[in-house]
């Protein structure tokens, strides 16, 4: 019964939805004020029933309703709380639901705070939201219903990966999918601004803090996607530029191109048809990046073959979004006049290179993405490309888009003078280039170029913005928010950059074969191998070791890597032991008995690893603080009262 | 500025496009290994099924060698790190790594994908494919 009543709640929040989409969107088209005055209640009934229909597969994933197919395959009894709130999101139906509550969440969010806006545009904005949520519930309906019933029932239902089970996984998706469903806002609104033909310094305002707030979702969504690889997978990476990884950072490089534009648009009246397609292309690899992870293209593109009903949809969505926006741009984005004029040297230009350089690097990482899949959907043949591309390409862009991080701040809008930048930059280019000669000197055991190359970059970055903030004429504490919020989130880049440096460089990695009492020694840290004993616990049994580590001779800690076998599954699994730090991490992995009583063992030692989730934590706060800023809110009451 | 902004993302694609050349790896099956069809001194990638009974190890250090077939070719496959927690006989696996002049694959990285019952699509069209050859 229940999810019948989900079922229905899910047809109705369709047609809401295309009511939606269409009613105020003509309203505002033929000047009828009632139908553009729909938009709001009409949005809130929509979320009514998403949240209706969200509610109804929750309530059967709770009571163990395994007549429910997604339930059956996705949940089972003896699976913890946690788990079976997390199984709605776990694989393709329910994630697509989640998608479809998020998205109609926005939209009532946006409502509720956008008051001081035109309510034309408003009703615009709510329409283009509303399309995009018809796309995603039509899919459900037509090929991914989540509610579709199993006859018979099953006594339990399937496992959950135990992989999945862990808390970091289980709030990634629905902040990552809080990032994605974010660049709807902004999308929604350069559609309206198209369709209205006027794009100012107001509008502008409106989007900002929606593209900022979605930023620090993505920001936050793909740092706790690294760290769960980090420590679950057990194999100590960070970043495997693999596909699944690979559509989350796309749209967040243009993102981030959008956010700089934007200011641009709002202070200088400039790059306005740059910033519409900014929007476009943010919110077409979202969608992209959640039909990459989500669809099961990834896993073989031949599953489309034989059920091409997902995989066309999937398509000619993707079609209408883009090849649709782009059609708009192309009519209206003349008429998108960016009246600001700016020299060649001038704080517009750096941010138009910095623009070119963030989406120069989300398009390499397209191609190499999604170029492999192309060619094997042809039958073309089977090609990968390894992370050294992507490294590669990304240290080249990643050095003049770092250079242009630090300049931008000094640099002046509408015209610079070469020499009074230069005058400028002395400082804190000296300043950065003792500290990357001498700090490796101090404290690594040997030098490379690419320390240097990390290590300048990352104290240009943040000397630069923190000398930006006390140079500036007013107190620091008279600035405004979003200073202060550019400030930081440039400090954490710059965290996240030493991180990654450091890591890269100076981390040891070796799989040794260890019989107890024996030990390994890296640097000055040794791990002895005490032994292995097995232990049982609720729904596992698994092998553990005893690892001692010492640091110069001092015992440190005991760390106790499992290698765990769920009751469940057949399928065992590496537990690591880390033994964490600001400055150094110690990770140890279990691998397999090896006879005679030896064991293979994964120990790595990872200098600054941390700094890596800490800098993206820095630039999700600088990017929150942003967001925050007086200004947009002010600007939308002296609105407001224009408007009555 | 126009012009040199060109300029600027002309170099980086053309560079980008090279460094894409230059790592691309392709997929063989054994059957197109021991045709001689896999590059020399240069990164591919190779899959199948692992042999039963094919596993062994070196004494005294990590090195294990396995068989990878597409139940019409053998190769061998010798790697010196930790195998992954789905790595077995009889399951169907991923190597990347380099061909020897013993024609045995010096894998320097073993893929077993995480979920049971799963079958890279790679190897199951390996598979198909030698199932097809033999008709």
């Amino acid at each position: 019964m229940i999810p019948e009543i989900g079922h229905v709640a899910l047809i109705i929040a369709f047609i809401l939805a295309v009511i939606q989409a269409l009613v105020p969107l003509v309203g505002a088209q033929i000047g009828k004020t009632r139908w553009v005055n729909m938009a709001t209640p009409v949005a809130r009934g929509h979320l009514f029933f998403i949240v209706l229909a969200y509610a109804c597969l929750s309530y059967s994933f709770l009571v163990n309703d395994f007549s429910v197919r997604y339930v059956a395959s996705t949940s089972n009894t003896a699976l913890p709380l946690l788990y079976k709130i997390s199984g709605v999101w776990g694989a393709h139906e329910g994630s697509l639901l989640l998608w479809a509550l998020l998205l109609s969440s926005w939209t009532v969010v946006v409502s509720i705070f956008s008051k001081g806006i035109p309510k034309i545009m408003l009703a615009r904005v709510i329409s283009v939201m509303g399309m995009v949520s018809v796309g995603f519930i039509s899919f459900m309906l037509f090929t991914s219903n989540p509610f579709v019933r199993l006859f018979p029932a099953p006594v339990d239902g399937r496992s959950l990966n135990p992989l999945l089970q862990d808390p970091g996984l289980a709030i990634h998706p629905p902040m990552l999918y809080m990032g994605y469903v974010g660049f709807s806002v902004a999308f929604a609104f350069s559609i309206a601004a198209m369709i209205d033909g006027k794009l100012d310094s107001a509008w502008a305002r409106w989007v900002r803090p929606w593209t900022n707030i979605a930023w620090v979702f993505m920001t936050l969504g793909i740092a706790l996607g690294s760290w769960w690889a980090y420590y679950e997978l057990g194999w100590g990476g960070w970043w495997f530029w693999d596909p699944v990884e690979n559509a989350s950072l796309m749209p967040w490089l243009v993102g981030t191109a959008l956010i700089h534009s934007l200011a641009v648009t709002e202070k200088r009246a400039a790059f306005k048809s740059w910033t519409v397609l900014l929007a476009i292309f943010a919110f077409s690899l979202s969608l992209l990046g959640t039909f990459l992870v989500r669809s099961g293209v990834l896993t073989s593109v031949h599953a489309f073959a034989t059920d091409p009903a997902r995989g066309v949809f999937i398509l000619v969505f993707l079609i209408i979004v883009v090849g649709g926006s782009l059609l708009l741009y192309a009519w209206r984005a003349p008429s998108l006049r960016s009246v600001g004029q700016f020299s060649i040297v001038s704080r517009e230009t750096g941010l138009l290179l910095n623009n070119v350089i963030l989406a120069t690097m989300a398009g390499t990482v397209l191609l190499g993405t999604l170029y492999p899949l192309v060619l094997d959907a042809l039958g073309v043949g089977k090609i990968s490309v390894g992370p050294p591309y992507f490294n590669q390409v990304m240290v080249w862009l990643a050095v003049p888009l770092y250079s242009l991080m630090g300049l931008g701040f000094f640099l002046r809008w509408k015209k610079d003078s070469v020499s009074r930048l230069s005058r400028k930059i002395v400082i804190p280019l000296s300043v950065s280039l003792v500290i990357a000669v001498l700090l490796p000197l101090l404290f690594a055991p040997e030098q490379s170029g690419l320390t240097f190359i990390g290590l300048i970059s990352a104290s240009w970055v943040a000397l630069t913005a923190l000398l930006w903030l006390l140079n500036s004429n007013t107190s620091p504490f008279k600035l405004p928010v979003s200073t202060w919020g550019a400030v930081i989130a440039h400090i954490g880049m710059a965290v996240t950059v030493t991180g990654i440096t450091l890591t890269s460089v100076y981390s040891h990695e070796k799989d040794v074969r260890l019989a107890p009492g024996e030990f390994y020694e890296i640097g000055d840290y040794q791990f002895k191998l005490i032994g292995v004993k097995e232990v049982r616990r609720d729904n596992y049994i698994a092998y553990q070791g005893i690892v001692e580590a010492s640091e110069a001779g001092q015992h440190l800690v005991f760390l106790h890597p499992e290698k765990r076998t769920y009751s469940q599954s057949s399928m065992p699994m590496t537990e690591a032991a880390i033994d964490a730090g600001l400055f150094r991490d110690l990770f140890v992995a279990l691998g397999e008995p090896l006879g005679d009583e030896s064991w293979s063992l994964r120990i790595y030692h990872k200098p600054f690893v941390r700094w890596i989730w800490l800098g993206a934590l820095i630039m999700a706060f600088g990017g929150l603080l942003a967001a925050m800023d007086k200004r947009y809110r002010r600007y939308t009451k002296t609105h407001a009262e224009v408007a009555k | 500025m126009v012009v040199f902004m060109l300029l600027g993302v002309s170099i980086a694609t053309a560079l980008a496009l090279k460094a894409f050349n230059e790592n691309m790896m392709f997929f063989y099956s054994p059957t197109e290994i021991k045709a001689g069809k896999a590059p020399v001194e240069q990164d591919f990638r190779l899959g199948g099924l692992v042999v039963d009974g094919s596993v062994r190890r070196e004494p005294n250090s990590l090195t294990v060698l396995f068989d990878l077939t597409d139940n019409n070719e053998v190769i061998t496959v010798r790697y010196d790190k930790i195998l992954p927690d789905l790595f077995r006989e009889g399951q169907g696996i991923i190597a990347r790594g380099q061909l020897n002049k013993e024609g045995v694959v010096i894998a320097i990285e073993v893929l077993a994908k995480h979920d049971e019952n799963y079958m890279p699509p790679e190897v199951s069209d390996a598979l198909a494919k030698s199932e097809g050859n033999k008709e």
